[in-house]
């Protein structure tokens, strides 16, 4: 008989339209992070570092970089003859056909994945965070408790509760209460969305709330379990965990792992992040480039001079370029002459010569002001930005150009420039 | 999949100096992030062959942890796959293998088990690019016996330690001195060969009943007119990497651009085992020129003309130039290196000053940066 004490759930179906371009052509968790990885690397590292070997990835949200990305899971270790990594999209049924329509909706609609796995327990977890986290002590601490469900929590600043899901808890941990996004929160401990159900009690909520639309966690399955008297406890989480769901939280996570110490390091020989290496070769250094406070990874060349940034596989940096505060992706070139400052360059990108970005006064974007923040320019993935062009602060640019379609060779700060393509 | 493969991969030799105290010359270091092996072995699987036997001998235990699965190659698992073979004992005999001929003799069954009817042998101390199937086609053009792949070396490089080759308008050998103390030209055999499976068990078997173990001599040399062998002139990058000087150099090649475009940007790829390092990372004060890194290096000083392999962590203010520091090697503080190699997993104290003044130093210090 098959059979694994635990199983994760992975949520990996999300669009996460606040990244703006850098979502178009792929899911959030498959957004690259840190140089080498993609966001999903945080949560597939953590399952097999935990010793949880079965992982369904749940996808819907255009899944190809992710399907690629995961294989069979070969990275992460997670190849294996029983378990390993499955990604499970959603399929068509005899009845009811229909797309994951909330996070539990997706759980719901994967039983019998579950349940070929005689689980006692399953974590349920959202590939769009970055963080290191031992699931097992988790359980363990599930166990000890004799809980039904158990929900990772962590302190957040009191002024900042309000835009979180809140736990109340007892002194034993035990949940007393919950407030979703509450006006004045009674306590400051925030749901991070990872929760461990004891098997039968999460199949058992499922199926009774199977007819609720949007089927979500936090809204339906928790306060479900809450109101049948069921044990719940929040299990506190101390250390670092960023949700980089914002293009200026993106950016800022990247930025913090070039600091001299990091908080969230990835050289430690403990708990190491696995992801799937493309590219294998060394780095090569020009004669004349400088390189201070950044991370490049493997393929890369640089002839010009990069500061405070964070460079990905198989990136070309032209000579007397200047490249500041900026994450530039796999495979980007850039060319020679270019002054590049938070510039947020995706992958394959091709930026001519003499380019300028992050030039002019801060405006605020035209079209979604609450995105292209923060000075931030956003180049989309296999984008072609033509020599000489100057770019303002808060814009994006999606699609390939030529320096004809600029009057003035300028995109000046704010605008958005996204050609529908395909 | 007309040809299974042999990597010959069991040498040591003096010239090599201290760096093969820690492994096999098939398992050194190349370029950053590869190891000799790994360009055999890229060739092997560029060239669709899908059964390779690995034999070695000499220091084996870091060649077989880094062949320890046959993903990394895309080698197949079921059908064909990658295979290392140790000299073991038997009801036979208890000795290590004797000479080339002698490994592929102990291991004969590996080539009376298959079906494919040629094989390619190589050898995994050289840094090349090579599709085997056009070496193979030209050996069946030829009706050879044996296709040596062969190369004229400039004026500038010592044949003396290889096999030296003479050929006739044909191509057909007609002269093979084996280290000639002193050699009649400059075409020397890159240790690439290609020869029937069924010829080659004949010939291997036919050797060890006369007590000989050396495919060299005792099959190349001394067979060269009774059998059909025939030169395969390449003009491409080739380099053998057995002495320190050569794998110096070979390494400081991939500091020019059209070496390194040949090798990392040009199809097919060299493969190699994924490390899961995180990126090489340059805090302030870092000044890095002319050089290769490689992922999980940390810089903080000065790096000049050099090739950093993977885990290297340069302290402050140190001052390398002209060196390869091998994998995982921990500089500290206010160190100068120049022209020199520093062994693997070495922790160079913070003050230190090593330069090689006549050549290459090889610098080789304990990993004890635990107790510092």
């Amino acid at each position: 008989m098959i059979k694994k004490e635990i199983i994760a759930m992975l949520l990996a179906g999300g669009q996460g339209s606040r990244l703006g371009v850098l979502t178009t052509h792929m899911a959030k968790p498959a957004v690259p992070f840190g140089g080498k990885y993609r966001i999903i690397d945080f949560p597939l590292s953590n399952c097999i570092n935990s010793g949880i070997d079965t992982v369904g990835v749940l996808t819907q949200y255009q899944p190809l970089k992710l399907n690629s990305h995961i294989g069979i899971g070969t990275p992460w270790d997670l190849d294996r003859y029983i378990g390993g990594v499955t990604v499970l999209p959603p399929f068509e049924k005899n009845v009811n056909s229909e797309w994951y329509t909330g996070t539990a909706n997706a759980i719901l609609q994967n039983i019998e994945y579950m349940e070929s796995y005689n689980p006692d327990y399953v974590l349920i977890l959202s590939g769009d965070h970055i963080y290191k986290m031992d699931y097992e002590v988790m359980l363990d601490f599930h166990k000890e408790n004799d809980a039904d469900v158990t929900i990772a929590a962590m302190p957040v600043p009191m002024e900042e509760a309000k835009r979180f899901g809140i736990v109340i808890t007892d002194d034993n941990r035990k949940i007393t209460d919950f407030e979703e996004k509450p006006e004045h929160p009674r306590s400051n401990l925030a749901s991070m969305g990872i929760y461990i159900f004891s098997w039968s009690v999460l199949k058992e909520a499922l199926i009774a709330l199977a007819d609720q639309s949007s089927l979500d966690f936090g809204k339906h399955v928790i306060p479900y379990c809450h109101d049948k008297q069921q044990r719940l406890f929040a299990y506190e989480y101390n250390s670092y965990w960023k949700d980089v769901g914002t293009l200026n939280s993106y950016w800022e996570a990247n930025m913090e792992l070039i600091d001299i110490i990091p908080e969230f390091n990835l050289y430690e020989e403990y708990w190491r992040i696995f992801t799937k290496s493309e590219i294998v070769t060394p780095q090569f250094i020009g004669n004349e480039s400088e390189i201070e406070k950044s991370i490049i990874g493997e393929g890369s060349q640089i002839f010009g001079k990069v500061y405070n940034s964070v460079l990905g596989c198989g990136v070309t940096i032209g000579k007397d370029t200047v490249v500041r505060d900026s994450i530039i992706m796999n495979s980007t070139v850039i060319g020679e002459n270019c002054n590049i400052e938070r510039g947020i360059i995706a992958e394959e990108a091709i930026i001519g010569n003499r380019v300028t970005i992050g030039n002019g006064d801060e405006v605020e974007n035209e079209t979604d002001p609450t995105i292209y923040t923060h000075g931030l320019v956003t180049i989309a993935e296999k984008s072609e930005i033509p020599s000489g062009l100057t770019i303002g602060k808060n814009s994006v640019l999606s699609g390939i150009f030529t320096i004809d379609e600029f009057a003035g060779e300028t995109v000046s700060s704010g605008k958005t420039v996204i050609k529908e393509e395909r | 999949m007309r040809a299974i493969g042999i990597i010959l991969a069991g040498g040591n030799n003096h010239r090599m100096k201290e760096l093969t105290k820690k492994r096999a010359i098939a398992a050194m270091p190349i370029a950053g992030s590869y190891r000799g092996i790994d360009f055999a072995l890229s060739n092997m699987t560029n060239s669709h062959i899908q059964k390779v036997g690995v034999f070695t001998q000499y220091n084996a235990k870091s060649l077989t942890q880094h062949l320890s699965s046959s993903k990394w190659w895309d080698f197949g698992r079921k059908q064909g796959g990658l295979f290392v073979f140790t000299p073991s004992m038997t009801s036979d005999h208890s000795f290590w293998s004797r000479g080339t001929a002698d490994s592929i003799y102990q291991n004969i069954s590996f080539l009376k088990d298959s079906h494919e009817p040629y094989v390619i042998i190589a050898s995994g101390d050289c840094v090349y690019k090579m599709n085997y199937n056009k070496v193979l086609e030209y050996h069946i053009a030829k009706k050879a016996d044996i296709t040596v792949v062969c190369k004229e070396l400039p004026a500038s490089e010592s044949v003396e330690r290889f096999g030296v080759l003479t050929m006739n308008e044909d191509q057909r050998i007609v002269d093979f001195e084996e280290k000639p103390v002193e050699a009649k030209g400059r075409t020397i055999s890159c240790g690439i060969y290609v020869i029937r499976r069924r010829q080659l068990i004949e010939l291997i078997e036919k050797a060890e009943e006369e007590d000989r173990h050396d495919f060299v001599s005792d099959i190349l040399v001394r067979y060269r007119n009774q059998k059909r062998i025939y030169g395969y002139k390449i003009d491409s990058y080739w380099k053998n990497i057995a002495t320190v000087n050569d794998y110096f150099k070979t390494n400081m090649d991939f500091l020019k651009p059209e070496v390194r475009d040949y090798f990392f940007n040009q199809y097919p790829d060299v493969y190699s085992k994924v490390d899961d390092l995180p990126p090489a990372k340059y805090n302030v004060g870092s000044q890095v020129h002319n050089s290769l890194a490689s992922s999980g290096c940390i810089i903080n000083g000065t790096v000049q003309d050099s090739v950093l392999f993977k885990k290297v962590f340069v302290g402050n203010n140190c001052f390398i130039k002209n060196s390869i520091i091998l994998n995982d090697v921990y500089i500290g503080d206010n160190t100068h290196i120049e022209n020199c190699i520093v062994e693997s997993h070495g922790t160079i104290r913070a003050n230190s000053y090593y330069k090689g003044e006549n050549g290459v130093q090889i610098v080789i210090e304990r990993s004890d940066r635990f107790f510092l």
